[in-house]
């Protein structure tokens, strides 16, 4: 049931030659956010201070002390784990291919397309700011239909629109179109 | 009073012409969308989440059950059909699946998938409707220093059993027990990492977690390695088996039942282990063991069965205890408390027609699967040439419109964002998906237990293993821990038969 077990699970051996090329030291960023993490939840614990309103001798404070503390333990075992030559291996899946290195733009241009979203989908409303984010996305990803890809993108935030907006209530944003549309 | 009679109510709450048409729906939309690459049965579940707001509960909790067993259903068809497994459960499935369909039998794996799954459903979901009034009787008995220690075990069981690493599923327990602590604490009104910022008082939406980690960190590992030569994938015809198929499927069905389901019923849940344990039995018990790796069916009928008994097994503890061991459990939780319910032993003393509904409609859902996929597995193969741009572009689109209407917030779109890039790193260096989700569900609940149990014995932490029952729990808890020392004290030699790659 350790590291022996999941390792012996055929199918799962085939990726891990790949992923020791992947990943450096990088993985020490890991270590290193954990640890990071662990300050955070243990300053904000330590500004706590209700042991007037706490019922009972454990007060909000325990919980986050104890998990920044787990994190921080974790964060160290975890440095020198990859110090020494251990490497998590990467999450394969059908569209993954770990041979390949990290696509950085892809990712980023991925990401600008999801902000995108978020940035407009109050002001101009979800039918057109999900449908940029789906054009941005599917171009992101090697898409290149010109004609084909927009006007998919248009559909699909407008039937969405329809069907959980004015179907299933879920409130979206109608935005600049508000009274345009039906 | 016994479980038949219930069992006989929920059927009729479920067979009502509108309950009827939610379940097909729930079926349908989850096999389809469980049958497009890269979207496990867990992120089925969250991505359809907004399918089920405009339902009243019932109805909701319905289609809940035919998106979770066609999300499940789906998952395998792509792994016989593509050689590459979607979630770990199926990777058994997709090594003798894979080269059944290879050798030209992609029509019998599909179809021992099928039925092997239809029947492995139907006996757990049995197993599930005897045992669980009689866990949920065990458990309203107990206190919160048990409630606690399960807790724990849940905690210990996901970081050690599963996965290849103990520090890295440590980790990823440790990001998900910080996204749980966010916001109010409910006893002293204290906010906790909420920076100041009021939509965070409120805590972190579960669905908004489930779907960042899933949704937008998959999308965006894909984005860094996209597979650009296409996939081969074979092509197929309608499902069918000869009397010989049959003949060699139904005892792998049986006993992968019976291996799968204890395994998702106890907290050391996932699919992974009783279906490798399937396949391993198979592989001993047939005639023809020179066969496996090359495509054999039992190799396919087991670890089916087995993957679909410990789904159906998983539902115990969340619907009696309220305790989530699987990502797909943990949305489906996280699903059930949108509507102000807390799965629970109180659950089905206060609401036995919900869940008995719940529980007739997953025996609904397993049969129109049956009925639904034999005929229809051809056009689902279809939905696989689903060009990867459109396929991952949709998901954000939905992962967006999901987790921006459970508040009507862009802040949730933020904070889908940053949980998107946590699942990047996550699956980059290895760290696991399920301790994260187990934590953020289970850290708030395990944070009142232990204030709770702590509370009655007045700070004394003996409070926390006084009865019989946590004290059996800890122990189970600490046999875990030291069992790989354990292994190596008795097998000198490391093991070296089983270990080799």
């Amino acid at each position: 049931m350790t590291e022996r077990t999941a390792g012996e699970t055929p199918g799962k051996t085939a990726g891990s030659t790949g992923t020791n090329r992947l990943q450096g030291r990088s993985e020490l960023g890991v270590a290193l956010f954990l640890g990071g993490l662990s300050a955070v939840v243990l300053i904000d614990a330590a500004h706590l201070h209700s042991e007037l309103a706490q019922r009972g001798p454990v007060g909000p404070k325990t919980t986050p002390l104890l998990v920044g503390a787990l994190l921080a333990v974790v964060a160290v075992l975890l440095a020198v784990d990859v110090v020494r030559g251990g490497r998590g291996s990467a999450e394969t899946g059908e569209d993954i291919d770990l041979e390949r290195p990290s696509d950085w733009p892809t990712v980023l241009l991925l990401a600008g397309s999801f902000l995108t979203n978020v940035a407009l989908i109050e002001r101009a409303g979800w039918p057109i700011s999900g449908a940029l984010m789906f054009w941005g996305s599917a171009f992101a990803l090697g898409s290149r239909h010109l004609v084909r890809d927009p006007l998919l993108a248009l559909a699909l935030s407008l039937a969405t629109f329809y069907a959980f907006d004015r179907g299933l209530g879920l409130g979206l944003p109608a935005g600049i179109l508000e009274g345009i549309l039906p | 009073m016994g479980a038949l009679s219930d069992l006989l109510g929920g059927f009729t709450t479920a067979l009502t012409p509108i309950n009827l048409l939610y379940a097909l729906i729930g079926v349908i939309v989850g096999t389809a969308v469980g049958v497009l690459p890269g979207i496990g049965p867990a992120m089925t579940v969250a991505l359809l989440l907004p399918l089920t707001y405009g339902l009243d509960p019932t109805g909701a909790f319905i289609m809940f059950a035919g998106i979770y067993y066609g999300g499940m259903y789906g998952g395998s068809t792509t792994s016989i059909l593509l050689n590459t497994p979607g979630e770990s459960a199926s990777v058994i499935t997709a090594i003798e699946g894979n080269r059944m369909a290879r050798s030209g039998r992609a029509a019998q794996a599909l179809a021992t998938a099928a039925i092997g799954s239809f029947v492995a459903g139907a006996i757990a979901t049995a197993l599930l409707a005897l045992a669980a009034p009689k866990i949920v009787d065990v458990a309203l008995s107990i206190g919160s220093q048990d409630h606690f220690a399960i807790i724990v075990l849940a905690f210990v069981a996901t970081t050690t059993v599963l996965g290849a690493s103990r520090i890295r599923g440590l980790a990823s327990l440790g990001l998900g027990l910080t996204v749980g602590l966010v916001g109010i604490d409910h006893t002293t009104g204290e906010q906790r990492l909420t920076f100041g910022i009021p939509q965070l008082a409120d805590g972190i939406d579960v669905v908004v977690v489930a779907v960042g980690l899933f949704a937008v960190g998959e999308a965006l590992w894909v984005a860094s390695h996209l597979r650009r030569s296409p996939l081969e994938m074979i092509p197929v015809g309608q499902p069918w088996m000869s009397r010989e198929d049959w003949r060699r499927s139904v005892g792998p069905w049986l006993r992968g039942t019976a291996l799968g389901f204890p395994f998702g019923a106890i907290p050391a849940g996932g699919a992974e282990i009783p279906t490798f344990l399937s396949y391993v039995t198979e592989k001993k018990l047939s005639r023809k063991p020179e066969e496996f790796g090359h495509g054999a069916i039992e190799g396919v009928a087991g670890p089916e069965a087995a993957n679909n008994a410990s789904a159906a097994g998983t539902l115990m503890p969340m619907l009696a205890l309220g305790l989530p061991t699987t990502a797909t459990a943990a949305v489906m939780l996280a699903a059930f408390q949108q509507y102000g319910i807390q799965p629970g032993p109180l659950l089905l003393k206060r609401e036995p027609d919900l869940v008995w509904g719940l529980i007739a409609s997953l025996f609904i859902g397993n049969a129109l699967l049956l009925a639904l996929n034999l005929p229809l597995a051809p056009a689902w193969a279809k939905l696989l040439r689903l060009p990867r741009p459109y396929l991952y572009a949709g998901i954000l689109a939905f992962a967006s419109l999901g987790a921006y209407s459970v508040n009507g917030s862009t802040i949730d779109l933020l904070i889908l964002f940053a949980l998107g890039c946590l699942g990047l790193m996550m699956r980059r260096y290895g760290l696991p998906m399920v301790p994260a989700i187990i934590g953020v569900i289970l850290g708030p609940r395990a944070d009142q237990e232990l204030r709770r149990a702590l509370q009655i014995s007045d700070g004394d932490l003996s409070g926390l293993v006084n009865t019989p029952f946590s004290m059996t729990v800890y122990g189970l808890v600490l046999l875990l821990i030291i069992w790989p020392l354990l292994r190596r004290v008795l097998r000198p030699t490391g093991g070296s038969n089983e270990s080799d790659p």
